[in-house]
């Protein structure tokens, strides 16, 4: 990809839980980058990995999550081999993060505007004064209603939106270079999802920061991404810009995410289906994680694991059909994956 | 020939504020206030709206689970609200619900084959040595395995105790089923598998769904007509086509307008509505969706929007509770952002 920089590269990144049945691999040899200035979407579902991933960068994992190995590399600045408090110094300033539940990310007994000052006192030294008048300039930033006010309001007195918007001026306070959201609108309405969304792209351009989205809604990958990476069992098994994604799908996974999505904007009879379900994490098949679900899968599928190869046109799949060793015979994933499903 | 199978006539539900020393009532929230519809056998009658809107307390309104402050609700010509407790009981067999989270609605202490049988033998819908077979029957039906029927839920992955939950509600031989989110809390590629399995039994088992969901991709593929609620009441009904492709109410069409595509190169014209959803316990006077309404005039703020159809490109049985449809759809009125 002709990215002229790099904000944030990941390399093999493996993550894993050692629990009383033993390791658990739940990110597992994952590598992408994010351009500056750009947006990279992870999509999957439950327990694909995509959250570990992103508290794996933070480095905000706790016992028994351990990296295992890999390499994260920040502005040329190696992650990993940080010390803890280097680390604090870098959280909530350089990188920040957003999380699904404002209610329980925000701590219920200090004031919104205590707890947006907190950062400027923290990472800017600010007195508490300067930093409080900074925390209204973020309140306006983030449009919340009578922002004075709002500056003394406890969590419990926002409304869900409110919430999240005052999350987001907690974590934009120090201008990040990179923002990490996991699920910023997952639980909010439609109409506050549309408003919260189009206010973190606006900020995004304002302050020319990257970010990675992590969700598991395809909708708002394609309004708000530039790239995605599409995970499944602790893989990314599709990377690509967000035109391609959607409209030249290569991954069997992928193909079958998006046609099992109901959609509203047009008719479909019946929906396609992923049949089975995604692997238990401790018991992963040894080939393709794929394979089990996949309506294409070979014996060399359930066998082997394929790698993450580039393709032509410099996007990134992990599937034997696009391969030489390909054994099966050929398809069009796309079009094909009905006709292979239904047999 | 369709026949009516559920008519709901100004249903009200207003949940009591109390308050003070003396525990006394200060107000209500008016969850659900002066609501009409009704459900034809044999269709699958949508209800959708964002959180608060009473959509849920709606579904449980029918059912009695909380008792509706005022209204009529009848079912297959029968008056559900002058039943005792006992014949409520009973007409349960006829209206099933299935429940969003499959993790608390099911008794975690109990097999698969307890929760079955229990549902059954309360309904004595089946004698007891014919039970084994229909219970076979119904985890065949609902996509499990017979061997399955001894397990526990925690044995089981979301999308399966949500068949569970479906094979329970099937049991009892129902009429209607009310879907309360049933498939929210799956994955995708798992909702997908539910939505198909319950296309498939309403087909099969001539079954009436009335299914609440906020998700409006989900709704535009199981259902035939569509109701959208906004703080505790209907702003637009429509059959499925015409709602999604012919909304006439503006809260409608921001909602439409809200949800992502998932295409990258649509790119639409999306309406941003101000502010958040104002609380049920004061709702707004006149119009309801009037402090956030870009159409909004001083009319709105007083006068109450019937829901009525129109002259003007709405099909039948289309209503929409707007008192500008004609001027909207003429452009003779422009919203105001």
């Amino acid at each position: 990809m002709e990215n002229p920089k790099t904000m944030i590269k990941v390399d093999e990144l493996q993550t894993s839980f050692y629990t009383s049945k033993g390791e658990i691999k739940a990110v597992d040899g994952v590598s992408f980058d994010v351009p500056t200035g750009k947006t990279l979407g992870i999509v999957g579902e439950s327990g694909s990995g995509k959250s570990i991933t992103s508290l794996s960068i933070m480095r905000l994992l706790e016992d028994p999550g351990k990296i295992k190995g890999g390499k994260i590399t920040f502005s040329g600045e190696d992650l990993l081999a940080k010390s803890e408090s280097a680390m604090r110094s870098i959280r909530g300033n350089r990188i920040s993060m957003i999380f699904q539940e404002p209610m329980t990310s925000l701590n219920p007994v200090f004031t919104i505007g205590d707890q947006i000052a907190e950062s400027y006192m923290i990472h800017e030294g600010l007195s508490k004064k300067q930093a409080l008048k900074k925390a209204l300039g973020m309140l306006e930033l983030v449009g919340i209603p009578s922002p004075k006010d709002r500056l003394k309001a406890y969590p419990h007195q926002l409304s869900g939106g409110m919430r999240q918007r005052a999350m987001i001026a907690i974590a934009l306070a120090c201008r990040p270079e990179l923002l990490i959201a996991d699920e910023p609108t997952t639980a909010l309405d439609v109409t506050i999802q549309a408003q919260i969304l189009r206010l973190i792209n606006n900020l995004q351009d304002e302050l020319g920061m990257s970010m990675m989205l992590i969700t598991h809604d395809l909708g708002v990958v394609a309004e708000t991404c530039d790239y995605v990476a599409v995970m499944y069992a602790g893989k990314i098994v599709e990377y690509a810009d967000v035109n391609t994604l959607f409209h030249s799908p290569k991954h069997p996974y992928t193909v079958g995410l998006l046609k099992s999505l109901p959609r509203h904007d047009i008719d479909q009879e019946e929906l396609e289906v992923i049949k089975g379900m995604v692997p238990r994490p401790d018991d992963l098949p040894d080939g393709c994680r794929f394979a089990p679900r996949c309506p294409f899968a070979t014996k060399l599928c359930e066998e082997k694991l394929p790698t993450l190869d580039t393709m032509a046109d410099k996007n990134q799949v992990r599937c034997w059909i696009y391969t030489d060793q390909w054994d099966g015979p050929e398809v069009n994933v796309k079009n094909d994956y009905g006709t292979a499903q239904s047999k | 020939m369709t026949t009516e199978l559920l008519k709901v006539s100004n249903l009200k539900q207003y949940f009591p504020i109390k308050g003070g020393i003396l525990g006394r009532k200060i107000n209500d929230v008016k969850a659900v206030d002066d609501v009409s519809f009704y459900v034809n056998a044999g269709e699958t009658l949508s209800i959708v709206g964002e959180s608060g809107c009473g959509k849920s307390t709606t579904g449980r309104a029918i059912l009695r689970l909380d008792e509706p402050t005022s209204g009529e609700i009848s079912f297959n010509g029968k008056d559900l609200l002058a039943l005792n407790k006992r014949e409520m009981r009973k007409m349960r067999k006829d209206l099933q619900i299935i429940f969003q989270d499959p993790y608390a609605s099911i008794n975690p202490r109990q097999t698969v084959r307890q929760v079955l049988n229990e549902a059954m033998e309360i309904q004595n819908v089946l004698p007891k040595e014919k039970r084994e077979d229909r219970m076979m029957e119904l985890m065949e039906t609902v996509g499990l395995g017979a061997h399955q029927l001894d397990r526990f839920p925690h044995e089981f992955s979301g999308g399966q105790r949500q068949r569970i939950g479906i094979a329970r509600a099937l049991s009892v031989d129902p009429k209607l089923i009310i879907c309360d989110e049933s498939v929210s809390a799956l994955d995708v590629s798992i909702q997908a598998q539910v939505l198909n399995l319950l296309k498939k039994l309403q087909r099969e088992l001539d079954l009436t769904y009335l299914f609440i969901a906020h998700d409006l991709g989900v709704v535009r593929h199981i259902s035939d007509r569509v109701i959208v609620m906004y703080l505790g009441k209907i702003v637009e009904i429509a059959d499925k086509k015409s709602l999604f492709d012919n909304p006439k109410h503006p809260y409608t069409k921001t909602l439409l307008s809200a949800i992502p595509v998932p295409d990258p190169t649509k790119k639409k014209d999306q309406i941003i509505l101000k502010g958040d959803v104002p609380s049920p316990i004061d709702p707004p006077t006149g119009c309801r969706f009037h402090t956030r309404c870009p159409f909004a005039t001083d009319k709105c703020k007083e006068e109450i929007p019937e829901l009525r159809t129109s002259e003007i490109n709405m099909a039948a049985g289309h209503q929409a509770a707007c008192h500008y449809i004609e001027e909207i759809e003429s452009g003779e009125m422009t919203p105001n952002y």
